[in-house]
């Protein structure tokens, strides 16, 4: 059934996304937004757009009620959630089926059953993917976790199976701070999702995360569009992303798609998806968890391989075969993503406020995904990714060239920004090499003060 | 006595002191979210919290007293 109008259930960049591949492909978009976004760039782009409620997320872009009356007020037929927000929430999705709209993403059932990270596991080892040692269950209640943490070995991480973002994730050194770490662990996985499990895993030498692009349809044909390198992180969330990895040689490379490929024809994948890995300092690879919906980084994807992944999402959502095979996917080139928050640089604290004064870079190879313009708000009441700027270029050093030109040519007034953090990033000895971890932001520190003065 | 301000706007998430409790510097007093991340507001000094300004749930302005510590 071919899709006439789609309900963009999210904000900011992503929704712009959305509505841009809807245009593309002659499909009428719905925009729904809270008061304080009326005045947003994505608002003006749509078709139609419809107020839902006030600022904070929980009575507007996660009010389950209000998202579907807006849908039977516009008319829509399908509804695109893009990440974050109710993107990963099976009962919304379950709700929207009910409702008899299209869901532009992968089976309710297939979100629920990927959304444990713990039965996610369970089923991966059971494919015989291999995936990080760790407690084989939930820790119970009133279990012995120092016993369980000793069994397995120290570092480790504490990490809620309904987990998200960062949230309830530690890395716990020794047996001392783990029980504490643990109720914390539950209490935070608790008030975020409701659901207080948690469980262990082995905290692996020299991790890197890369993660495998799948395109399904609902024929049950299955292919991926390669991996990316997302270790460059701070707090457990992606600043920066790059792709082809630097970790990965042909060989391994061939085995983590293959494994990508072979969980998502498993769990019965329809739609666009990624497969999170592990990749340990002697390139042994772990499965992490699944991820059921858009990533934030596709973008960097899309320019290596030419493919919309965002079209193919509404393409699939209509129940049309996948127009490619897996040989017509070809990567050619090198993209890095960098995520442009309203954020001081140094102390990586938020900064909501009004944008003053706004200017793209331009450039070859150069695309912005921004959710903001000149005199935007960028309200404390949701995360602070103001635009991703996204590069291309024949191979690596390009790319990085690419990158530090573009960044000196984006200009964002009124608020703080991490520009200076991704050159400081893009200049450093880990990053240049290619040889890093996930403890890069950690080993190279914050940002030089003379730095943050010319880029003020 | 000093007043205790907050860095910058967010949704008072969590208070985790009371009226008379001690404080040592840099103890959190309460939590701010903002941007989806919690951001702490500490006490500058050593001494007692005389008052808290505010309540969970209030939307907290940058530079706002938000509690008193004597």
């Amino acid at each position: 059934m071919p899709l006439r109008r789609v309900l963009v259930a999210n904000r900011g960049e992503i929704a712009r996304r959305v509505i841009r591949a809807c245009h593309d492909e002659g499909i009428e978009a719905i925009a729904v937004h809270s008061d304080v976004d009326a005045a947003a760039p994505f608002v003006a782009e749509a078709d139609t757009a419809l107020l839902i409620g006030p600022g904070p997320a929980a009575d507007s872009y996660l009010s389950v009620e209000a998202l579907l009356q807006a849908a039977r007020d516009s008319g829509a037929d399908s509804l695109h959630p893009g990440y974050g927000f109710l993107s990963e929430n099976a009962a919304f999705a379950r709700a929207v089926e009910e409702e008899g709209l299209a869901w532009i993403g992968p089976p309710s059932d297939v979100i629920e059953a990927m959304g444990s990270k713990l039965s996610a596991r369970t089923m991966m080892a059971e494919l015989g993917v291999p995936v990080v040692p760790g407690t084989d269950g939930p820790l119970a209640d009133d279990g012995d976790s120092v016993a369980e943490g000793e069994a397995l070995g120290f570092p480790l991480m504490v990490k809620a199976s309904a987990g998200g973002g960062g949230i309830g994730m530690q890395r716990v050194d020794d047996p001392e701070t783990l029980r504490t770490a643990v109720a914390t662990a539950r209490q935070r996985a608790q008030a975020a999702f409701g659901d207080g499990t948690v469980f262990l895993e082995r905290f692996l030498d020299g991790p890197r995360h890369v993660e495998v692009q799948v395109l399904a349809d609902s024929d049950g044909s299955v292919i991926h569009l390669g991996e990316r390198e997302c270790s460059v992180q701070r707090r457990h969330q992606k600043l920066l992303e790059e792709t082809p990895s630097c970790a990965l040689d042909a060989i391994l490379r061939r085995r983590m798609t293959a494994a990508a490929v072979l969980a998502a024809r498993s769990i019965g994948y329809i739609s666009a998806g990624t497969v999170e890995f592990i990749v340990d300092a002697r390139r042994n690879f772990y499965f992490l968890e699944m991820n059921t919906r858009l990533q934030v980084e596709h973008p960097i994807t899309e320019l290596c391989t030419g493919v919309d992944l965002v079209r193919q999402q509404l393409r699939i959502a209509a129940g049309q075969p996948l127009d490619m095979e897996q040989r017509d996917v070809i990567s050619r080139g090198h993209a890095i993503e960098m995520r442009i928050y309203a954020e001081d640089p140094v102390r990586m604290l938020p900064s909501p406020g009004t944008i003053t004064e706004y200017q793209e870079p331009e450039g070859e190879g150069v695309r912005v995904d921004a959710g903001v313009a000149a005199g935007s708000a960028v309200p404390h009441f949701y995360d602070p990714l103001l635009a991703k700027l996204v590069v291309h270029g024949s191979d690596r050093p390009t790319a990085i060239g690419r990158a530090l030109a573009a960044l000196d040519g984006f200009r964002i007034e009124g608020v703080k920004t991490n520009l200076t953090l991704h050159r400081h990033v893009l200049a450093s000895e880990p990053f240049t090499s290619g040889e890093y971890t996930t403890a890069l932001l950690a080993e190279i520190g914050p940002p030089p003060r003379a730095q943050q003065a010319t880029s003020a | 006595m000093t007043e205790v301000k907050a860095e910058l706007v967010g949704n008072l998430w969590k208070i985790v002191t009371v009226v008379g409790q001690q404080v040592e510097e840099d103890d959190t007093l309460m939590i701010l979210e903002s941007m989806k991340m919690e951001i702490p507001v500490t006490s500058p000094v050593n001494g007692t919290v005389k008052e808290i300004l505010v309540k969970e749930g209030d939307v907290v302005q940058e530079g706002q007293t938000v509690a008193i510590v004597e």
